[in-house]
């Protein structure tokens, strides 16, 4: 152990400590910017490149930043001198001198974590006057929105996508002044192998990056006479959609979510989780096919669509491994436009689907060409849960207080299995549920596969099903997924079935969930309500939802049949590196 | 390779080249020498090239190239004029200079001539404030140079 001094406080910690871990156990508050230790998922930003954390070092020249300096033994640290507070706030305002300061229209108002610190220093002047950097805002992709004026070079954005995710999109480019994380050759986002996951999005401090918002193209759907305006909720949402109102994470707001969605307006509230079960069924079905009539193994689940596109950039040999099922909110799209379209005698061209999604990736998904039906959008517009949650303050909807209400027939009944579809393993979970059933012919009484669960990157279970060991493999994160595919490429891969979800975590911890500000207790909160969301549905297994059976019945016909693969299932293109 | 709009043959070499080198990843800044050497400079599908090549993220290697001021994206002129703008030659006067090359040539700092023949870059300091302000041409130097000299320099070369 290590024995220094911190503000007079004594304090031991291990060898390798940070100043700035060691004075968190002294309760001693460093503040930060571009620091960030997601060390759950492996990454940890520690670029020094803001100077926030400098603390004054007994016997060292210059200042240290706290959060990239060993503890040693015998050191003396002053966190609240007056020579560090003074350089601490020298070099925010210096940072604020490069910033707009247009924080009350701004996108991060009241979640910037520049505008907290300025707020913490109580910055009320910045003496510093000089060149501001402006460049051309990139709104190329319908996904993720990049105004580089409002970055500052903490560089998390980079770390996340290129160490954490493997895309390798962001560089630091240029020198000096200039300097701006930018993708190759300043290429707008939607000519690169972005695949539009939103990590970069999730731990931008400020409002550099943020998400394209479509708002107000629903306020406006919502009001047109002539449209019929549905929603689905993606499972992820109803256990995070109550951080954004001061409720406890992991709160889950099924019914309150419903209620909220049906006081703005929507016509029907449906649940994406119907879509997951069908997913299930055709999934499962496509899976058993290919396993006993000795098709391309393993399969890959494709529910996510940044994976899918991360799959096409960089392992564009292996397109024939994913599942070709569609992702189940554009399922859900095409079922509304076809099935209900009919059952409920409307027009499909006056029908609005709205997702409410915990992703980004979705946003760029429906303008995929292919994800077209009958010349339709399978999904019109894609807004993420922070934007559900701006539209139910602006409708001034008190959240907290409202009944609960139930979704909408009959794309609103879903099972324990579909709830399972938001954390990373609960894909792969649903599917074995009814794979199992459907091989055995026997029921499952324990549908719990506790191996799959958790946040380790890499996760895999061996369930026995007729005397055949069935090898399932769970990554989430796309660094993880980029090992299982490159042993997939050496044909070193021992897996049937393999699940992948580009964010860490799973959708829980989506680009376009509620801000964790580098707390992942709460992502591991939403997880656990999710499970609880399952343990209390009457059904859990995919294949028993009614609803779906219905589904099949009147208008699909077969699982894996002709409709089905018209309706539900797509196809994947070859992208280049770039 | 017919994906890439560059020489073949020059390509062929720098493969070649490429090919020599074990350490690819640690190599990035002198195959990008090299590579523009034989090219003359490092435009777009050049970088994308020696990234796959390399299998170096193309955004890293852009990032290396925009961040060493010797490298350039943009084709060079046969002869390269450099203007010096240290603080000698500055207070010397050599930004007046500067925009008599610009104005008679008509191009912008960085750029190469329409005619192919040159390029004007500006460098910081060569060692020879004594003969403030510093033009060098092709690595030729010319001291004390006037604005009405730079016409006759341009006139040495465009013969």
């Amino acid at each position: 152990m290590i024995n220094l001094t911190i503000n007079g406080i004594k304090v031991s910690v291990p060898e390798g400590t940070t100043i700035l871990e060691a004075a968190k156990k002294a309760n001693i508050h460093i503040p930060t910017l571009c620091y960030l230790d997601l060390h759950d998922i492996k990454m940890v930003n520690r670029t020094a490149s803001c100077r926030v954390c400098v603390v004054e070092v007994e016997g060292r020249r210059n200042l240290a930043p706290a959060c990239a300096t060993e503890a040693s033994e015998g050191m003396v640290v002053k966190t609240d001198s007056i020579r560090a507070i003074k350089a601490r706030r020298t070099v925010v305002e210096l940072l604020l001198s490069d910033h707009p300061t247009d924080c009350l229209v701004c996108e991060k108002n009241t979640q910037c974590q520049l505008q907290q610190l300025a707020a913490d220093l109580g910055i009320r002047n910045i003496r510093y006057k000089g060149k501001m950097s402006t460049y051309p805002k990139d709104l190329s992709s319908e996904s993720i929105y990049r105004n580089l004026d409002k970055c500052i070079m903490c560089r998390r954005c980079e770390t996340m996508c290129n160490e954490v995710q493997t895309c390798n999109v962001y560089s630091a480019v240029d020198r000096g002044f200039e300097t701006v994380v930018s993708p190759a050759f300043g290429l707008p986002m939607i000519d690169t192998q972005c695949t539009f996951c939103g990590q970069c999005v999730a731990v931008c401090p400020t409002a550099a990056l943020t998400q394209i918002s479509h708002v107000s193209k629903v306020w406006e759907a919502l009001s047109d006479p002539d449209k019929y305006v549905i929603v689905q909720t993606a499972p992820a949402i109803r256990v995070a959609l109550g951080e954004k109102f001061g409720m406890e994470a992991g709160s889950i707001v099924t019914g309150k979510m419903v209620a909220a969605l049906k006081r703005l307006g929507f016509k029907k509230v449906f649940d994406t989780d119907f879509a997951a079960d069908v997913t299930i069924l055709e999934e499962a079905h496509e899976f058993i096919d290919r396993l006993q009539n000795g098709g391309r193994l393993p399969i890959l689940t494709s529910c996510c669509p940044s994976w899918v596109k991360f799959i096409e950039h960089q392992f564009p040999d292996l397109l024939d491994i994913p599942s070709t099922c569609k992702s189940p909110h554009i399922m859900f799209g095409t079922i509304a436009k076809t099935y209900l379209a009919d059952k409920m005698g409307i027009n499909p061209e006056k029908i609005v689907v709205v997702s409410i999604m915990p992703c980004l990736a979705k946003k760029y998904e429906v303008i995929r060409p292919e994800l077209k039906h009958e010349g339709l959008k399978n999904v019109d517009l894609v807004i993420t849960t922070r934007e559900l949650a701006d539209m139910i303050k602006e409708a001034g909807i008190d959240f907290k207080s409202l009944c609960d209400e139930d979704f909408d027939d009959p794309l609103g009944e879903s099972t324990g299995a579909s709830v399972i579809f938001g954390t990373t393993g609960g894909v792969i979970e649903a599917a074995l549920r009814t794979a199992y059933e459907w091989l055995t012919n026997k029921t499952l009484e324990d549908v719990e596969f506790q191996s799959v669960r958790g946040l380790d990157g890499l996760k895999e279970a061996t369930i026995n099903i007729n005397g055949q060991d069935i090898r399932i493999g769970v990554a989430h994160g796309l660094g993880n997924a980029r090992k299982l595919l490159e042993a997939i490429q050496r044909g070193e891969s021992q897996y049937h079935a393999i699940e992948i979800m580009a964010c860490p975590g799973g959708c829980i911890d989506g680009g376009g969930q509620p801000y964790h500000f580098g707390n992942l207790d709460i992502v591991k909160k939403r997880m656990e309500a999710l499970y609880t969301e399952d343990r209390n549905k009457k059904i859990r297994k995919s294949h028993e939802n009614p609803a779906v059976k219905k589904l099949y019945e009147e208008y699909i016909g077969e699982v894996g049949g002709e409709k089905a693969h018209e309706l539900l299932h797509t196809h994947y293109t070859k992208r280049e590196k770039i | 390779m017919a994906e890439y709009n560059l020489n073949s043959e020059k390509l062929k070499k720098l493969e070649e080249y490429i090919d020599g080198i074990e350490e690819k990843e640690g190599a990035l800044i002198n195959i990008l020498h090299e590579a523009q050497d034989m090219f003359g400079y490092l435009p777009k599908d050049l970088q994308l090239y020696i990234a796959r090549k390399c299998n170096i993220p193309a955004s890293k290697v852009f990032g290396v190239v925009t961040f060493y001021s010797y490298f350039t994206m943009e084709p060079r002129g046969q002869h390269v004029i450099n203007i010096c703008m240290g603080t000698a030659c500055f207070v010397k006067g050599a930004e007046k200079i500067l925009t008599e090359f610009k104005r008679i040539l008509n191009i912008k700092e960085g750029n190469m001539s329409e005619d192919g023949m040159f390029t004007i870059n500006t460098l910081r300091c060569v060692g020879a404030c004594g003969l403030a302000p510093v033009v060098m041409v092709d690595g030729k130097v010319y001291g004390r140079v006037k604005v009405e000299d730079v016409e006759e320099i341009i006139k040495e070369y465009k013969k």
